[in-house]
């Protein structure tokens, strides 16, 4: 079945450099960096990232970071929560802006 | 058993080969012992298939077939497998004739069959021979542990580690060392693992009290019980590619066969106990422990097969 993402992929994620080298070099060394052992364990940076991942609904992202927190010794209760945390902020956030509704429909109605 | 199943990565031999890389032999200084087929568990990602309904187990004559090995020549290491060990109804002989001459002796235990009627003999035993007690222990979480290894051992797991904590099993300065063993739930490879050592002695001591001396983390070979399973679940081939892609020349120095004779529970002998799984001799050869006048010499090819890439994927397995 044809789709806009395919899981193969992937593994060719590098390959986004081929036409702009040094741009891609610059954002995997980084990539790279932020993903090392620092005052967070690599196993609570890839939990955040399978959230972030589901926040901003990326299928490449949710594939690679499931692996990855798996191989860091995570286990789905705790993969399971990190999404609700994701959840919570997604959601939190729409309803928070329903401030601004409440605020614009008072200056516009009785 | 060998896989009918179409080749998904190149064959471990071409690979080597293509490399310019062989699999030689150097001194063999472990010995390991395998006795038999026969577990009270039956565990998923088990290679050997063992459990419950397994008749498979070393006999009285093989166990002093194996004793007398151990005399005759000198090994630094002995590794006691199974099944579950303990069911053997010869293990205090076996772990009684193997001590004592300075080899560091190793029981593999899944925790739960350490419980079992009878058991405190074996025990005894242990602590008095300082059998090093190298356990599994596949997750800190119930459910994951559960899925791989059956309902209800994970408590039992539990009670059975703060038992031997009591004992001095894992306690600093007591001689007694009790290692764990931390094999994933499923078709992913382990990676660091200092970071999930660490995890593993803070939340162990934080939630229930337990120490342990050093934790180890391997990749399932994807041989019987595991390879049916990645079979079925559709995660054969991505498992292969994914181990064959990690494979690392640098592992090949520190791999367990370089050094081991393994012997099965009836008295076959294999270069490791994966090779066992598949009934691949030692160098590719059927001898049994009563054949074998000397230990094989350094230099000699070691058997591989295709599940030899989990071995060599990443740090390695040693």
């Amino acid at each position: 079945m044809e789709s806009y993402y395919q899981p193969e992929d992937l593994p060719k994620f590098a390959e986004i450099g081929q036409e702009a080298p040094e741009l891609a070099k610059k954002f995997f060394d980084y990539y790279n960096a932020v993903f090392a052992e620092g005052e967070l364990s690599e196993r609570e940076k890839s939990l955040i990232a399978l959230a972030v991942a589901h926040a901003v609904q990326c299928p490449y992202c949710i594939d690679a970071y499931t692996q990855t927190c798996l191989e860091k010794g995570s286990n789905k209760a705790e993969m399971t929560e990190a999404i609700h945390v994701a959840t919570a902020i997604r959601g939190g956030a729409s309803l928070v802006h329903g401030l601004q509704m409440r605020n614009t429909a008072q200056k516009l109605s009785f | 058993m060998t896989s009918k199943l179409p080749q998904m990565v190149e064959p471990f031999s071409q690979s080597l080969k293509s490399r310019g890389l062989s699999l030689t032999r150097l001194k063999s200084t472990v010995l390991q012992i395998n006795v038999g087929l026969l577990c009270n568990l039956a565990c998923r990602h088990c290679h050997l298939e063992a459990g419950p309904a397994r008749q498979e187990i070393m006999s009285a004559d093989t166990v002093s077939q194996v004793v007398e090995l151990s005399k005759r020549f000198s090994f630094g290491v002995i590794d006691v497998t199974g099944g579950a060990p303990e069911m053997n109804p010869h293990i205090l002989d076996l772990l009684g004739g193997l001590s004592g001459r300075g080899a560091r002796v190793m029981l593999r235990s899944n925790l739960t069959a350490m419980d079992g009627p009878g058991r405190e003999q074996l025990i005894d035993l242990c602590l008095d021979k300082k059998v090093v007690i190298v356990a599994s222990f596949p997750a800190l979480n119930e459910t994951q542990a559960e899925s791989q290894r059956g309902k209800g051992i994970f408590l039992k797991s539990i009670e059975v580690l703060q038992r031997l904590n009591g004992l001095g099993y894992g306690k600093t300065g007591s001689g007694l060392e009790l290692n764990l063993v931390s094999n994933p739930a499923g078709a992913f490879i382990p990676n660091n693992q200092s970071q999930l050592e660490d995890r593993f002695r803070q939340i162990l001591m934080n939630k229930w009290g337990i120490e342990f001396n050093q934790l180890f983390s391997f990749a399932n070979v994807p041989l019987g019980r595991f390879k049916k399973w990645l079979v079925a679940s559709g995660n054969y081939v991505s498992y292969m590619e994914k181990l064959a892609h990690s494979q690392n020349p640098c592992a090949l120095d520190g791999v367990m066969c370089r050094s081991l004779i393994s012997v099965g529970w009836d008295g076959y002998l294999y270069d490791c106990d994966f090779n066992q799984a598949i009934g691949l001799g030692l160098g590719g050869q059927q001898i049994h422990i009563s054949e074998l006048e000397e230990l094989p010499v350094p230099g000699l090819e070691i058997a591989v097969s295709d599940h030899c890439y989990a071995c060599t994927a990443g740090s390695g397995f040693t």
